[in-house]
């Protein structure tokens, strides 16, 4: 397996489903970030097959429950004096604004660009999001 | 303040106190003819709807308030690019209630996240249509007596028709409702329907292609168009269209005391010759559609003990 360098501080975003970390990169604007980001992908996995992984160095300060809609199997490691300090599992947020868009043509969101597009979870244990608009679904993977 | 943008924002007992209100108006009309005066409607129709604008519009008058409000989008700001935020902003200063029609999902909840008046939504696309439902509800409570223990035919488009959704999703509140779900095998009700409202709250139903066969047990069948547009091909229709027209034969198997309502417009489900049955109640129904919308109105604008 490929090595990346050992991080002393930060956070590792692993178990992202192979293909889907440029999508949470974009996300989270990692290229706004002045510090080193490793994107591996296709990584072995003995879950998965194969995953990706996103490496973050330094301090980061944002809502990571958010990728928990967009991919629930994520998990998170912090990092501190190269220890893995916390291990964080997602739980999925109520509502989520701007995360997902409704699709559905005949919805207020669809003519109205400047309205955001809120979600809110009608069910958590099969992951449903609703739109607080049309109530059209968006299932979390 | 309260909206109404869902038929299910209501709580059963918020329900039944506006049917309760709806009744009192029917018996004694002139008790509340002066009601709302000094309030004001506006009916915020983005597209056409004659019979709701109109229904709305006969309800404010004869609660003795005023009604002001645009009846085509082209007539509006929206022509103009105004987002509906924006508008409802501007006719909250306006009037006191709104009653808002648009063809775009959900444009009626923006509206209520805006607004300082209350708003009701008078029909949003395919999706919700509440004073229609209250309308179904009030003319089933007025003529049965009772809103739960019957079995209630519901027959035609049953995949698209949103009062249909509507009603199903209202009528399974209450104890013992069984539905016979009449239609063509492309126009059934939508799946989710069928698992997390029927299906989940084990609600006794059975899915049919036969309107006549299934006469006998119903105490309501509530009647909608199938439209000639919903069919794949050409020679499904001919050979279904005519199954889900009613008319004065298949109403010879009626039980005595059934009644037919239909959300209207009509156009040839249900034959002209059924119109003089007793058990044809389509017509009472749009009257009794005014009367809920009144009680509807004075709970909103917190006229009544039923306030919202």
């Amino acid at each position: 397996m490929l090595n990346i360098g050992v991080l002393n501080e930060g956070i590792v975003i692993d178990h992202i489903q192979a293909g889907g970390a440029m999508k949470i990169y974009e996300y989270l604007n990692l290229e706004k970030l002045d510090c080193s980001v490793a994107i591996i992908k296709n990584a072995r996995s003995n879950k998965m097959g194969k995953k990706d992984i996103i490496k973050i160095e330094g301090p980061f300060d944002i809502d990571l429950n958010v990728l928990g809609v967009l991919d629930h199997k994520i998990t998170i490691n912090i990092i501190k004096n190269n220890e893995i300090v916390e291990k964080k599992d997602l739980s999925l947020p109520e509502r989520v604004t701007n995360i997902i868009r409704c699709k559905n043509p005949r919805c207020i969101t669809s003519i109205e660009q400047e309205l955001p597009h809120t979600f809110k979870l009608t069910d958590r244990e099969k992951r449903i999001y609703r739109c607080i608009y049309c109530e059209s679904k968006f299932r979390g993977k | 303040m309260r909206h109404l943008i869902s038929p299910l924002d209501l709580s059963v007992e918020e329900l039944e106190h506006i049917l309760c209100l709806g009744q009192e108006i029917m018996e004694s009309p002139e008790k509340f003819s002066h009601i709302c005066e000094g309030k004001k409607l506006a009916t915020l129709f983005y597209e056409p709807s004659t019979r709701t604008r109109l229904s709305f519009e006969a309800a404010m008058l004869n609660l003795g308030g005023k009604v002001l409000g645009f009846s085509s989008a082209d007539s509006s700001s929206a022509s103009k690019g105004e987002s509906v935020a924006d508008t409802i902003r501007v006719i909250s200063s306006y009037a006191d209630i709104c009653a808002m029609r648009h063809p775009k999902e959900g444009a009626p909840t923006v509206a209520a996240m805006y607004s300082e008046i209350p708003v009701i939504n008078a029909g949003d696309g395919g999706h919700n249509h509440p004073t229609q439902t209250l309308t179904d509800l009030f003319t089933i409570k007025t003529l049965m007596g009772r809103l739960g223990n019957m079995t209630v035919g519901m027959c035609g488009d049953l995949k698209f028709g949103r009062t249909v959704h509507s009603l199903i999703n209202a009528m399974v509140r209450y104890p013992n409702v069984r539905f016979v779900l009449i239609s063509p095998q492309e126009l059934k009700i939508p799946d989710y329907l069928r698992k997390e409202v029927l299906d989940q709250k084990n609600i006794e139903y059975v899915e049919t292609d036969q309107l006549e066969q299934n006469m006998p047990k119903l105490d309501i069948l509530y009647m909608t168009r199938v439209q000639r547009e919903r069919f794949f091909n050409e020679e499904d229709y001919i050979r279904l269209k005519d199954s889900f027209i009613l008319d004065a034969n298949k109403m010879k198997y009626a039980k005595k005391d059934m009644f037919v309502l239909h959300p209207l417009p009509r156009v040839n489900e249900i034959a002209t010759e059924v119109d003089n049955d007793p058990r044809a109640v389509y017509f009472k129904q749009a009257k009794y559609g005014v009367y809920v919308r009144m009680a509807l109105i004075m709970a909103l604008l917190g006229l009544d003990k039923a306030k919202l």
